[in-house]
């Protein structure tokens, strides 16, 4: 299938999702689902770098706190006010420019350094920002927002259109991602996950797709967290660089599965449900020890993740 | 008439060791040379040096009248430089005639422009018929025997049309036709116009094969010459006797 | 103006001190990383551990934390083996090390950390001993012994290990596994033994250093996020596998942070190591001694 019939595919499927949640009215489900949602950027995100190309980000939560402090910027700044699309655009560019600059700095190295030096940028990255009192620093930032959304005589409720963009966020991710899976520059990254000294010595511009990924990476994690000071209306460092992004764009889609854009929507709803779940019935701590236990696990006994083994089985059934 | 290629004095060390100590080479448009020493002399370092997937720490490498510094491999690459590796290095996770489809798309493409998808996939299994894998072309590199390895990485180097082709130790472990068959395939390709540079251990194939032959030992060449004055090099003898 | 002399100083030898520290929580590190190309991101978690145990013990029984640090040697040691054997058979072996085994030790990190906020809490938690709160002066240079005890058990450690490592054929077994496993083989020594010996060493040398860790400072489970960078940080500027660079680069580190600290807060700190490594990676990844 092509990518447009895809795209509008799954434009029908989002709303019939957004009409059906109104339909059943209840508002934690819009709350829920859009932290679900947000997984499924990140782990898609995630995936295109580590995934597709075999380099393990550990930083994903910078570029996800990135994308909302660059919103704080702004907001504080006052000059115009920003709509929220808007700054997914901005946080986006700002999110994708870093990435490329991350890439640059660290992309030369073997996959465990480039691995490590994530690790350190979002540190860095976390110590600016708490430094920083413009944007709130430790103290955190309010971000006010009204409680609906007026436009052309319709009134929505703003968790709704925080939903809402998300999901088209969703879309725009898995589109892309689904994309490069299927162009030339997929099978590029595929060589360079496979044998990266093999690919260029035939001629693959190693560097220069690692840059794409990085920076397409970077971008989409920045887009998903441009909303999020929206979202929870009190921003802190520790919750915006919380370990949960970290971990979660790394295990959904080691658990869905790595090699295609089904994978990390597979991992993103499960464990974002099942994580959910645990932390409004046990305890938010409960929930990521769950989590990580099942990345171990997964990582060791199901190294292709769950859509690696529905495939592995469905190509034994074909076997005689 | 300018060499193809010329490594003008290459040294490299790896820490304290020295792999490579000033060596000197140059290889004619359209010869075939051959390359041997014993193990670990510095065969595949040069290699790498000469393809930039290492940087000489001295000297020079040029390709082709133009010098090779500082430009990545996939670039040594587009300008016609191909090598295949000791230890095979397929794409694992793609079939072979994907695993072809690479070079083509990456170095050919680069050179002629795009290429016809169905005209692609027709040369992948054209070079695959090459190398008498073509039967196994949706095939995955895991159900490849270690020989039939060595054929897909030197179809793959192929695939890249290069000027220069480094074929090294490809045939280590092949039967005595198999060897026949690859030689066969090195000297097709040469009549075709390809330079090629032959690193094996095999001494029949390579004297059969190379119109000269240069002996490097830990490091430094000790002989460069036609393949029967090289062979009696009191030197040379010492350096594979002495092992 | 006036040069704060006695401030730097104090800074300086704080920052050796802790420099000392920091030696042997790199040490294990530099044995898994360095010699055996294995990106254990979890030690920290183990060097936490650590603490938690000393802590432990030595509030239950009131032990000394470094006693009880020595005495879990042979249990960490078993786990840094098993912990071994684990990644050997799930990755070294496929060859799919890269990805999946820096997600294995990530999550091994992270369950590490949540495990112990479930078990005790994210409280601060402290030992206490003889050594923790007096100081010493000397030459009018503040010696506070909490720091010193530390330090010097870490040299101490270092030393054994470096003499290890040199001096019996384990360690040089282990040193040369790093180098060339081929050549290992036709000694008749099995790579993957001295491979889990290694490791299994690695993780014992958490042991010792967190029972320091705790010495120095409160402890909660987050803490050993902020190790990561140094960690790694230490070793890539000690150039890898190098035990006696590791150790200069951790007394550079300390005094780095140290002086940040003094003249620029403590916030300021943990962006030093990290981007200390940042540098270190993008323009010399060889290490100041790299071969």
């Amino acid at each position: 299938m092509k990518t447009l019939p895809f795209v509008a595919i799954c434009v029908i499927v989002a709303l019939l999702a957004f009409f059906g949640l109104r339909a059943v009215q209840n508002g934690y489900l819009f709350v829920a689902g859009y932290v679900v949602l947000q997984f499924v950027v990140l782990a898609t995100a995630w995936n295109i770098l580590g995934g597709y190309c075999g380099y393990v980000n550990f930083g994903s939560a910078a570029f996800f706190a990135l994308g909302a402090y660059t919103s704080v910027f702004f907001y504080k700044l006052n000059l115009v006010p920003l709509p929220v699309p808007a700054l997914i655009l901005v946080g986006g560019v700002v999110c994708g420019i870093v990435g490329l600059g991350m890439g640059y700095l660290t992309l030369r190295l073997r996959g465990a350094f480039f691995a490590i030096a994530t690790l350190a940028m979002a540190v860095v990255l976390q110590t600016l920002v708490v430094n920083w009192d413009f944007v709130g620093g430790s103290r955190g930032a309010y971000i006010l927002h009204p409680e609906n959304l007026e436009f052309g005589g319709f009134s929505l409720p703003y968790n709704q259109y925080l939903f809402l963009l998300m999901l088209a966020l969703a879309v725009l991710a898995l589109s892309i991602a689904r994309a490069i899976e299927r162009s030339q520059l997929g099978f590029g990254f595929a060589t360079i996950r496979d044998d990266e000294l093999a690919a260029e010595a035939s001629g693959v511009p190693t560097l220069r797709l690692k840059l794409i990924a990085t920076t397409l990476s970077g971008a989409l994690m920045g887009m998903a967290g441009a909303p999020f000071p929206y979202y929870i209306g009190y921003l802190q460092p520790a919750s915006a660089f919380g370990l949960e992004y970290g971990v979660n764009s790394i295990a959904m889609p080691m658990i869905g599965g790595t090699t295609n854009w089904i994978g990390p929507l597979v991992g993103a709803l499960l464990l974002g449900t099942v994580q959910e779940y645990a932390r409004v019935t046990i305890s938010s701590s409960i929930n990521l020890l769950i989590v990580g236990l099942l990345l171990v696990v997964f990582v060791i006994i199901a190294p292709k993740g769950l859509v690696g083994l529905v495939q592995d089985h469905l190509r034994a059934r074909r076997k005689p | 008439m300018t060499a193809l290629l010329h490594v003008d004095k290459i040294s490299k060390r790896f820490g304290g060791f020295v792999a490579l100590d000033s060596v000197e080479l140059e290889v004619q448009p359209g010869e075939r040379l051959g390359l041997i020493g014993p193990n670990g002399s510095g065969k595949s370092t040069l290699v790498n040096c000469i393809c930039g997937t290492l940087q000489n720490e001295q000297g020079q490498v040029h390709f082709d009248g133009a010098p090779m510094d500082g430009l990545a491999a996939h670039q040594r690459t587009h300008r016609g430089l191909a090598r295949s590796f000791q230890l095979p290095r397929p794409f694992v996770s793609l079939t072979l005639a994907d695993n072809i489809r690479v070079p083509m798309l990456y170095t050919v493409h680069k050179r002629t422009g795009p290429l016809h998808a169905d005209n692609v996939s027709a040369r992948c299994i054209e070079l695959l018929s090459l190398v008498g894998l073509d039967h196994k072309a949706h095939h995955m590199p895991r159900d490849l025997t270690q020989v039939e390895m060595r054929k897909l990485e030197l179809a793959r180097a192929v695939a890249a049309e290069p000027k220069l082709l480094i074929a090294d130790e490809s045939m280590a472990g092949l039967s005595h036709s198999e060897i026949e068959d690859i030689l066969k395939l090195l000297k097709t390709l040469n009549e075709r116009g390809i330079t090629i540079i032959l690193i094996e251990h095999i001494m029949s194939a390579v004297m059969s094969f190379s119109q000269r032959l240069v002996v490097l030992v830990t490091g430094k060449k000790i002989a460069d010459g036609k393949p029967e004055d090289v062979v009696r090099n009191p030197e040379v003898v010492r350096a594979y006797l002495g092992q | 103006m006036d040069f704060p002399f006695e401030l730097f100083i104090n800074a300086v030898v704080a920052g050796i001190l802790l420099g000392g520290f920091y030696a042997a929580v790199t040490a294990g590190v530099s044995i898994s990383f360095g010699m055996l190309d294995i990106v254990n991101i979890a030690h920290p978690g183990f060097i936490i551990l650590g603490s938690y145990i000393a802590y432990l013990l030595s509030a239950s029984f009131g032990l000394d934390p470094i006693l009880v640090s020595l005495l879990m040697l042979p249990v960490f040691y078993a786990l840094g083996c098993a912990v071994y054997e684990v990644y050997h058979q799930s990755f070294e072996k496929r060859g799919q090390d890269a990805l999946r085994g820096l997600a294995f030790f990530f999550g091994l990190l992270f369950v590490t950390e949540v495990a112990l906020i479930l078990a005790f809490g994210v409280d601060y938690r402290y030992v206490e001993a003889a050594y923790i709160g007096p100081s010493r002066q000397l030459a009018g240079i503040d010696f506070p012994l909490r720091m010193v005890v530390p330090c010097v058990t870490a040299l101490i450690l270092f030393g054994v290990l470096h003499l290890f490592v040199t001096r019996t054929f384990t360690g040089r077994a282990i040193m040369a596994v790093s180098q060339d496993q081929q050549a290992l083989q036709l000694m008749a020594a099995n790579p993957t033994r001295i491979k889990r010996i290694a490791f299994g060493i690695s993780i014992a040398t958490a042991s010792v250093a967190g029972a320091l860790l705790i010495i120095i400072q409160p402890i909660e489970p987050s803490v050993g996020r902020e190790y990561i960078g140094r960690v790694f940080a230490i070793c890539v500027l000690g150039g890898l596998g190098s035990l006696p660079g590791s150790l200069v680069a951790a007394m550079l580190l300390g005094i780095m942070e140290s002086l940040t600290a003094t003249f620029y807060g403590p916030s300021w700190a943990p962006a030093v190591s990290f981007g200390f490594l940042l540098l270190t990676l993008a323009f010399r990844p060889s290490g100041l001694f790299g071969r």
